[in-house]
């Protein structure tokens, strides 16, 4: 296990990321509800970088008491990072795809040293 | 773990990729994966990637042959201001092909380019580099619906405008890009026109008829452009759509669902013709390719066929053999996109249409469910040998190509 230094805490605003190279793994660093998630960059689909694909909160089509929909919206409490290969979206605190409960993102190990974040890989 | 020295983490030059992100930032990942399989020694042939025509538009309107049609585009061009391309059809804003923006490859790709060579070429060969792909064969885009046009004559002017503008352009400039050149099927005589013109340019490997279009591909009218394909050894390919307009799919309302289902509809429609007017029997060394479908079609098709032949053998009197077997010894197929949920039922369906002979890699880049190489490399089920057919010495044999690689990756 190798210890990588990425940059302090504070570099990371809430939504904000980091992907950074730590030798031969590529790691991404995210902010989600003031926790940092970190996430090989590595899709389990096919291997894109999904790291470095854009956020969306969760789409999600309401129901009424009739069964009946109107609208579509985002669920602002679920955010998912979205593959830039083929879209393919994954919870960004829990590392799960969603649509397919037995895919998972790879979750790296950090740690926080004097206000600044570490990779151990 | 020595805590006391980390080691610096450096960041990735592309933080978050977006419409302007280069090709190979995009798909570095994908030439790492073809660099640790070794593919530097594969023939890897892509037999369907795409370029977008319209961003050229204005310069593929001056190689329209009908000198009045031409003038009127040029000025339309120059003039209209907002715009859709001279004399195009089709769902031009029901493309929702990017996912509200999720997948900025397929909205577009706006990424720098080297003056003084043709964006086209350079978007292709940064594609092919970073696929580890020996020979791309490179399809438009839009045009593809251009066989629902209401002038017949103007799939004509544009898809003559696109082969020449295309060879001038693209072809001539790096002989690993190739064609299979725009057949306008609505107007027979000009369809074999189009193969007298076309067939021994450079890069032109065959000819393909897009799919969406509601003319019977076993018309009479069009026996002397398969004789004349036959007779020159050149494949026909029918490239799949999907096109809001049509009515069996009228009420479909999500792209996913028009998407699954209408680029595989048109390939079903136009093979059940194919096969049961016996197009293959008038024509045994006509090679069709089945481009764009994905492969679940094949068997679902193949076995409805066979069953509904046995019990109605006098309504496809041409017929020397099961549909299946036809569709199995005279057609081949591309792979993309390649339904992968299930892994029984694709080594099944590749065992089905006899992959090892009749199937050609696509990757279909740069749309939102383009494959990889990788994917066939990594089947756990098919021969090294099997393999390699697959993602290259078919479509070598099929269009006469030297299977040495020659890429670099
Ligand atoms: S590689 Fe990530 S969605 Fe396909």
């Amino acid at each position: 296990m190798t210890d990588y230094l990425v940059c302090d805490e504070s570099d990371i605003a809430e939504g904000g990321r980091r992907v950074v190279q730590c030798g031969q793994h590529e790691i991404g660093i995210f902010r989600i509800k003031g926790q940092l998630h970190a996430w090989h960059n590595i899709c389990p689909h096919r291997q894109g970088p999904i790291c470095q694909g854009h956020i969306y909160a969760r789409v999600i089509e309401p129901v009424d008491e009739r069964g009946q929909v109107r609208l579509l919206q985002y669920d602002e409490g679920d955010q998912h990072v979205v593959c830039p290969w083929h879209g393919y979206e994954f919870n960004l605190e829990t590392g799960r795809c969603n649509g397919n409960d037995r895919m998972k993102l790879f979750r790296a190990e950090i740690a926080i040293r004097d206000g600044a974040i570490h990779v151990i890989v | 773990m020595d805590a006391t020295t980390p080691q610096r983490a450096t960041d990735l030059p592309v933080q978050e990729i977006d419409v302007t992100t280069d090709t190979r930032d995009i798909l570095a990942h994908a030439n790492q994966g073809a660099k640790k399989r070794g593919l530097q020694d594969w023939l890897i042939c892509d037999v369907d990637a795409h370029h977008v025509e319209t961003v050229s538009w204005h310069e593929l309107v001056e190689y329209i042959e009908d000198p009045v049609i031409r003038h009127q585009a040029m000025l339309f061009h120059k003039e209209k201001l907002g715009g859709a391309p001279y004399g195009l059809n089709g769902d031009m804003g029901l493309k929702y092909q990017d996912v509200g923006g999720r997948i900025p490859h397929q909205a577009s790709l706006r990424e720098k380019t080297e003056p003084g060579t043709h964006r086209d070429v350079t978007l292709t060969r940064r594609a092919m580099q970073s696929l580890g792909v020996d020979y791309m064969v490179l399809f438009p885009t839009p045009m593809l619906t251009l066989g629902l046009h209401p002038q017949p004559e103007m799939e004509v002017y544009l898809g003559r405008a696109y082969n020449r503008w295309l060879i001038d352009k693209v072809l001539s400039v790096d002989s690993r890009i190739k064609t299979l050149a725009y057949l306008p099927f609505n107007v027979p005589a000009e369809a074999e026109r189009t193969i007298e013109e076309f067939a021994d340019k450079p890069g032109v490997i065959g000819f393909c008829v897009p799919s969406t279009r509601h003319k019977p591909v076993h018309h009479n009218d069009y026996m002397r452009t398969y004789a004349m394909l036959e007779e020159r050894g050149l494949p026909i390919a029918f490239h799949a759509a999907y096109h809001w307009q049509d009515a069996s799919l009228a009420t479909v309302n999500r792209f996913l669902g028009m998407h699954a289902l209408g680029f595989v509809w048109c390939n079903m429609v136009h093979m059940t013709n194919w096969i049961l007017n016996g197009i293959p029997e008038r024509f045994p060394k006509l090679k069709s390719i089945w481009v764009e479908s994905g492969l679940a079609w094949i068997p679902f098709l193949m076995q409805r066929l066979d069953d509904q032949y046995l019990m109605r053998p006098s309504e496809a009197p041409q017929l020397k053999k099961l549909p299946s077997a036809y569709m199995r010894e005279n057609c081949w197929y591309t792979t993309q996109p390649m339904e992968t949920s299930n892994m029984k039922a694709l080594e099944l369906t590749l065992e089905m249409i006899n992959a090892e002979s009749q199937l050609l890699f696509a990757s279909d880049w740069p749309h939102f469910d383009f494959d990889l190489p990788q994917e066939i490399y990594d089947l756990p089920f098919l021969s090294e040998q099997a393999k390699r057919n697959i993602l290259g010495l078919n479509a070598a044999k099929l269009f006469n190509l030297d299977p040495t690689p020659v890429k670099r990756l």
